[in-house]
């Protein structure tokens, strides 16, 4: 089951340039939230501090209270731990690219050292279902790389790898920008059947997806977050002028 | 050609449709000059190729006439009989690089992880340079500091000394190439890695490394093929051996030396000897390279 996220007065930094700046947000569980934004105004950002991804960048640094679910993100808990609890989807698709679809999938699993054939086989199968992909790989999965797959196909390969590790938020770093309407239609109608199961944080440049997938979404502008509210406040009756000008196109 | 191609795709479009813009023919200038740089490609490539081949074939006709079973199974006989081989040379060659590779391909490995996972800072930058020096360093020198390090201290010259001088010769070129090889690893597979809840070292050697095997193992070949043949580092060290030897505490033969040897001396067979182990030491190199590489592609997935 998905957990809630709770962030409060989180800043965020890149050597002296501050990217976010006191960001106050509650996610509720197994919803999925949107967000959005013009392109530098932090939304990665922010989804990279949820599990600590900010920091594998030299120099970056955060302040402030992440908790998900009862585990506090900045406090005490190792960031391999909580990125076990918090899966993560990139912007572009990234297998690995010597291993098979099957060893992909499992790799979470297997590098942290659960080595129960059997039970890996059945969770490679459930996440590669779930990712809505078993169907098209069933008979490739230990022949071919997980590279040799088209975009879309490799981008559920990267959902299903997500999934396998079976966490409980699943952060989603505009997971559809490098796919064609196709692909993109799969992806969304996954992140509606998921959301079940998990809590669903994803950043999107596109306002329509952000409205189909979608009950809570954040407007973001310049590391600050302007606005956060139902996806149906936001894009019919938004409270800030400036959250109005963005999604209506008359920005900037 | 490509000036007969333009006019058939232009000749596609209807008229009117498209705003053209009237492309001039492709003028005698640019054309020559097009031919010209192809030319000068091919004859660069000629001329890189041209020594190997020109040594393999003049090894061959040297060398393989000599070749046969007793110089493949037999040691060296006293001057003035006929016959013997380089059997015990061939195989301490093999002893002796398997030494140097066990301790350098580590060595060299780890310090080209450092580099590129560790090494972004002033540390990195001193191993780099003490790297490229070593690099630089003559052999013969890297030879008297084995003897240094390993014979004055067994009291002995041994296979152990000549491996641990080719080592040394081995792990800067492993080092530089591993760390350019994993610095070619795009982060998006790092960071994958991380997001699944991988820790650090063990994303560096499952995922890092494994991306960059082939890369690698490039070089890892390298150098060991540049160190195969390398007689200098192994005069005061393994020192050559007339006899069988099994022990790698114990002067052992070595195909360059006993190439060297052989050369140098005033006597036919040996000068035809010397020329069979070179045949046979290229032979066995060529032979490594290829059969990593088939080992290493036969592991790897259609598609990656």
């Amino acid at each position: 089951m998905g957990v809630g996220i709770s962030v409060e007065h989180l800043n965020a930094f890149y050597g002296k340039t501050q990217a976010l700046f006191d960001v106050n947000i509650t996610v509720l569980a197994n919803h999925a939230t949107a967000l959005i934004g013009p392109s530098g105004c932090g939304k990665s950002t922010f989804i990279r501090c949820l599990n600590r991804m900010h920091e594998t960048i030299p120099e970056a640094r955060v302040d402030g209270k992440v908790r998900i679910g009862e585990f506090s993100v900045y406090n005490g808990t190792s960031a391999t731990q909580l990125r076990r609890r918090v899966g993560m989807v990139f912007q572009k698709p990234n297998p690995f690219p010597t291993m098979s679809i099957y060893d992909n999938v499992g790799a979470g699993l297997k590098l942290n050292g659960f080595h129960n054939r059997k039970q890996l086989d059945e969770i490679v199968h459930r996440s590669l279902q779930s990712a809505a992909l078993w169907d098209e790989v069933k008979d490739q999965l230990h022949k071919k790389s997980g590279a040799s797959l088209s975009g879309g196909q490799q981008q559920r390969l990267c959902i299903a790898r997500a999934l396998a590790v079976q966490p409980e938020v699943l952060l989603m770093d505009e997971p559809c920008s490098a796919l064609d309407p196709i692909s993109t239609g799969k992806i969304e109608e996954l992140i509606f059947q998921l959301k079940e199961q998990y809590t669903i944080v994803i950043v999107t440049h596109n306002m329509q997806q952000a409205a189909r997938v979608a009950e809570f979404t954040g407007f973001f502008l310049l590391g600050k977050m302007i606005e956060f509210d139902k996806t149906e406040k936001i894009f019919t009756n938004p409270s800030d002028k400036r959250t109005e000008d963005y999604i209506t196109g008359r920005f900037g | 050609m490509p000036d007969t191609k333009s006019k058939s795709a232009a000749g596609g479009i209807p008229p009117n449709s498209v705003p053209q813009a009237s492309m001039p023919p492709i003028s005698l200038r640019r054309r020559f000059t097009d031919r010209a740089m192809t030319g000068i490609a091919v004859l660069t490539v000629i001329l890189v190729l041209l020594p190997l081949f020109a040594i393999f074939t003049y090894l061959i006709y040297k060398g393989v006439g000599s070749i046969n079973l007793a110089f493949l199974t037999q040691t060296p006989k006293p001057v003035g009989e006929p016959g013997g081989g380089m059997a015990n040379a061939i195989v301490g060659s093999m002893v002796i690089l398997a030494i140097a590779s066990l301790l350098g391909v580590p060595f060299g490995i780890g310090a080209g992880i450092f580099l590129s996972e560790y090494g972004r800072n002033r540390y990195g930058d001193i191993v780099r340079f003490v790297s490229d020096v070593l690099n630089g360093v003559p052999s013969i020198v890297v030879g008297i500091v084995a003897y240094g390090l390993v014979v004055m201290r067994q009291k002995h010259f041994s296979a152990l000394a000549g491996g641990v001088a080719l080592a040394i010769m081995m792990v800067p070129t492993i080092a530089r190439t591993t760390e350019q090889m994993l610095l070619l690893v795009p982060q998006a597979i790092r960071e994958a890695a991380y997001g699944l809840g991988v820790s650090r070292w063990r994303t560096t050697l499952s995922i890092t490394l494994r991306t960059a095997t082939s890369g690698v193992i490039t070089g890892v070949m390298l150098a060991f093929a540049r160190v195969a043949g390398e007689t200098a580092p192994l005069l005061f060290t393994a020192f050559g051996n007339q006899f069988w030897n099994w022990k790698s505490d114990q002067p052992t033969a070595a195909l360059s030396l006993q190439i060297f040897t052989y050369a140098i001396s005033p006597f036919d067979e040996w000068h035809r000897q010397a020329w069979a182990g070179a045949l046979v030491l290229i032979i066995l190199i060529v032979g490594a390279v290829t059969a990593v590489r088939v080992a290493v592609r036969r592991g790897t997935l259609a598609g990656a």
